[in-house]
Parts: structure tokens; C-alpha cells; sequence
């Protein structure tokens, strides 16, 4: 018996299992973060990394393992999880019918955010001077920094980025990573999947082919 | 609360900014009920008699060109997972997202109903009966129309699909919708036909949402 309890992780995850279709991901994935703390995912195409972080969001179930934050199981209280994570996917969901502003605050209001906040998410990502252009006219680093703009407008502790610099400009890159350190500053936790060079420092690195490599053997050894 | 007002108001401001789509629901309707005159021959006493079935058919069969679109175009660009990662529960979204397409779809159908009946010669007494049927029956189109719409998630041809899942659904819908124009029309009690349209209404507003975001939840995953 430990006379000490060792100090809790923020968001820590035991285990994990992934099986898409009939494939075997990954498997016993473990990662462990604190406040300010951030999990860099890496890896080659198709080994998991969108896979873990929809995994984390409590959108795809872990065939095993534990996904915990402050020491409570995540999926035994989904909608508490559900309002503290912010989830930026590879897809931009943007209606070509609406305009900048009306995109941003329809998902701002979805979590009873600001207009004030929303302006401003738009100021800091340079789309204050497309507010009105609706969302058919924007490019997809455009879209993409839309998109992006939700993690401002409501604030959440827990980002989960699904290759979030794809079709960023330079600038943009930069404002993402300052994005990213405020959030670290301020006791935010970032899951972040990436393929292009990203300032994170500090972070710590997944490599998720090794856990594949795991996942071969789990299944050799099933067979 | 105010969320689902958002959802209400969004879905809302893309169906009138693409209002091509009840304009074609509409016009279907329209277009499609007048066929029968050519088809089945222009005596009045015929086109009487079939005039409720006439107009409820093609109501459901207008309803289901637009169900298509409820979750497609969310599931399409991502927002259905954002939508299910809210922190509110899904099913509140599905009924919000339901009300707005019945606002949209629904509501237009009613009001070009009585177009219809005229063209048709229906007897003045069914008028009252058919709009009231139809303001029972439509919502319940819309939320049993739901459950089929976010099961075709995913599937190629997904709007055939789901006219073949929930057009036997329909089938209550129909039979007491239009005995009670005919009751109407015949003078008998029509209570009793349309306090169970009601029942179905009511059985589908707490089930079909239901039923819907668990469907949704196995599409996004």
C-alpha cells in the first residue's frame, strides 16, 4: 500500500485499443499529461494518430484500457468531457451560405459563447476584415483559421488538433503557436497530430508506429 | 436553450438562403398532384372521391425528397461530429434540426394543401379537416423521416434509401390522415382519426429523436 498518493495526471490515458473494421491500430497506448502539458502525435499515414484524438474526444470507444482526466474515467461522464474539449478535425465545417461571422457564432452559441469573444477569436486569427464574406468565397487556409477560431471563442481546457497547420500560411502557423503556448500557460492541455514542423515546446513526443508495431505482435499472439 | 435557438435559427437561415429546396419540395407537390386529372380523367366526381388520398400521397412523397439533406450536409463537412461533441444532448439537436426542416418543408406543403384541394373539386367540408390533419401529420413525417435520414449516413444512393425505410413508416400517417377528410366529407365523426394522429405525433416526438441520435452517433464513429 502506497502511504503517498502519487500526484495525479490531468489527462491520462492507460492501455488503449484501436480497431478500425477488422484492423487492429493500435494497442496498449499509454500517454499521461499535466496542466500545461502537451502530446505531440506522430507517425506515418494511416497509424492512428486522428484515430487516438477522435478516441480522446469520446467519439470512437477504446476496444480497451482506461482514457481518464483528473483521475475519473472520461466516458463515465461523456458530457462533462464533451464541454471541456475543444476537437479541430481535418475537415472545416464552414456553410457556404453563411458568412464568417455567422459560422463562428453559431458554434460559439452552441456553448453559450460570446459575440465579444467570437470578434475577437476573428481578430487574432486575421479574419476580422472577411466578418461579412459568406463561406463560399474563403480559402482553405481561410476555412481552415475559421475553423480554428473556435478554440478562441469559447475557451475549453482540453484541444484536441487534428494536422491543424494543413493549408496555413507562415503567419497563420506562427499566430497558431502562440495560440498554443497561451493555452499551455494558462493550465491548458493539448493533444496535437501533425506532420509539419511545429514550434511546441516542451511537448512530448508519441511515435504511434511503435504501439503498431504492438498492435502486430497483440494480434500474432491472439492468433 | 439557446443553443437549440441557435440550431433552429441556422438551419433555418441556410434553408432560406438555398430556398431552392422547399421550392422544389413545393412544386413537386403541386406538380405532381396535377398529373392525376390526366391521368384518371377530368370527371369531377372521380377526382372528388380520390382528392385526400391524391394530396396526402403526394405529401408524403414530397416530404421525403427533402429528408436527404437534414444530417447530409453536416455529416459532409464535419460539423455532425461537432454537433455531437456540444455539450448538449444530441437528441435535443436532432428535435431542433427536425423542427427547422418542418418549419421549412412541412409548413409549405400546408399552405399550398388548399391550392390543391380546389384544383381537385374536394367537397368545402373536407377543407378545415384536411389542414388540421395535415398540421398533426406532417411533424410526425419530419420525425420518423429523422430516424431514416441519419441510418442512410455514409450509403451511396442514401435518398432512395431512405424512401424505402420510411415510406412503410408512413403508412399510419396516411390511412388516418385521410379518414379523416373522408369522415369530414361524409359527415361522420372525425375526432377519433385525428386524436390519433396525434397519438403518432406525440409517439414519434419522443421516440424518433431518440432513435435518430443513436443512429447519428454510429455514423460518426
Amino acid at each position: 500500500m502506497r502511504l503517498f498518493k502519487e500526484p495525479m495526471a490531468l489527462f491520462e490515458g492507460h492501455g488503449l485499443v484501436c480497431v478500425r473494421g477488422e484492423c487492429l491500430v493500435f494497442a496498449g497506448l499509454a500517454f499521461s499529461l499535466d496542466a500545461g502539458g502537451a502530446l505531440l502525435l506522430t507517425g506515418p499515414n494511416g497509424s492512428g494518430k486522428s484515430s487516438l484524438l477522435r478516441l480522446a474526444a469520446g467519439l470512437l470507444r477504446s476496444a480497451g484500457g482506461s482514457l481518464t482526466w483528473q483521475g475519473e474515467a472520461v466516458l463515465a461522464d461523456w458530457e462533462s468531457h464533451r464541454a471541456r474539449l475543444c476537437h479541430v478535425g481535418h475537415q472545416d465545417p464552414v456553410k457556404p451560405v453563411l458568412t464568417v461571422r455567422e459560422n463562428l457564432m453559431f458554434w460559439a452559441r452552441l456553448r453559450s459563447g460570446t459575440s465579444k469573444a467570437a470578434d475577437a477569436a476573428l481578430e487574432r486569427l486575421g479574419l476580422l476584415a472577411f466578418v461579412d464574406v459568406p463561406g463560399r468565397f474563403l480559402s482553405a487556409g481561410q476555412k481552415r483559421r475559421l475553423n480554428l477560431a473556435r478554440l478562441l471563442a469559447n475557451p475549453v481546457p482540453l484541444w484536441l488538433l487534428d494536422e491543424p497547420t494543413a493549408a496555413l500560411d507562415r503567419p497563420s502557423t506562427v499566430a497558431l503557436e502562440e495560440m498554443l503556448a497561451a493555452h499551455r500557460a494558462s493550465g491548458g492541455v493539448v493533444l496535437l497530430a501533425t506532420h509539419a514542423p511545429l514550434a511546441l515546446p516542451g511537448a512530448e513526443e508519441l511515435r504511434l508506429e511503435t504501439f503498431a508495431a504492438e498492435a502486430n505482435f497483440a494480434s500474432e499472439a491472439v492468433s | 436553450m439557446t443553443a437549440l435557438l441557435a440550431i433552429l435559427g441556422r438551419d433555418l437561415r441556410l434553408a432560406l438562403r438555398q430556398g431552392a429546396d422547399t421550392l422544389v419540395v413545393v412544386l413537386f407537390f403541386v406538380l405532381s398532384a396535377t398529373l392525376f386529372p390526366f391521368g384518371v380523367g377530368p370527371e369531377p366526381e372521380t377526382l372528388a372521391r380520390i382528392a385526400p388520398g391524391v394530396i396526402w400521397v403526394m405529401a408524403l412523397l414530397a416530404s421525403l425528397l427533402s429528408l436527404e439533406r437534414l444530417f447530409q450536409n453536416d455529416y459532409e463537412d464535419g460539423g455532425l461530429d461537432l454537433l455531437t461533441l456540444s455539450p448538449i444532448s444530441l437528441g435535443l439537436i436532432v428535435l431542433a434540426k427536425c423542427a427547422a426542416h418542418w418549419l421549412t418543408t412541412g409548413l409549405p406543403l400546408i399552405v399550398a394543401a388548399p391550392l390543391l384541394a380546389v384544383f381537385l373539386g374536394l367537397p368545402a367540408a373536407g377543407f378545415g379537416q384536411l389542414l388540421l390533419a395535415m398540421l398533426l401529420g406532417t411533424p410526425t413525417l419530419t420525425l420518423v423521416g429523422a430516424i431514416g435520414a441519419a441510418l442512410v449516413l455514409g450509403a451511396r444512393r442514401g435518398g432512395v434509401l431512405i424512401s424505402l425505410l420510411v415510406l412503410p413508416l408512413y403508412v399510419p400517417v396516411l390511412i388516418f390522415g385521410v379518414a379523416a377528410v373522408d369522415g369530414a366529407i361524409a359527415g361522420l365523426a372525425v375526432r377519433p382519426h385525428l386524436m390519433i394522429l396525434g397519438g403518432l405525433f406525440l409517439a414519434a416526438l419522443v421516440l424518433a429523436p431518440w432513435a435518430s441520435a443513436a443512429a447519428l452517433k454510429q455514423a460518426v464513429e
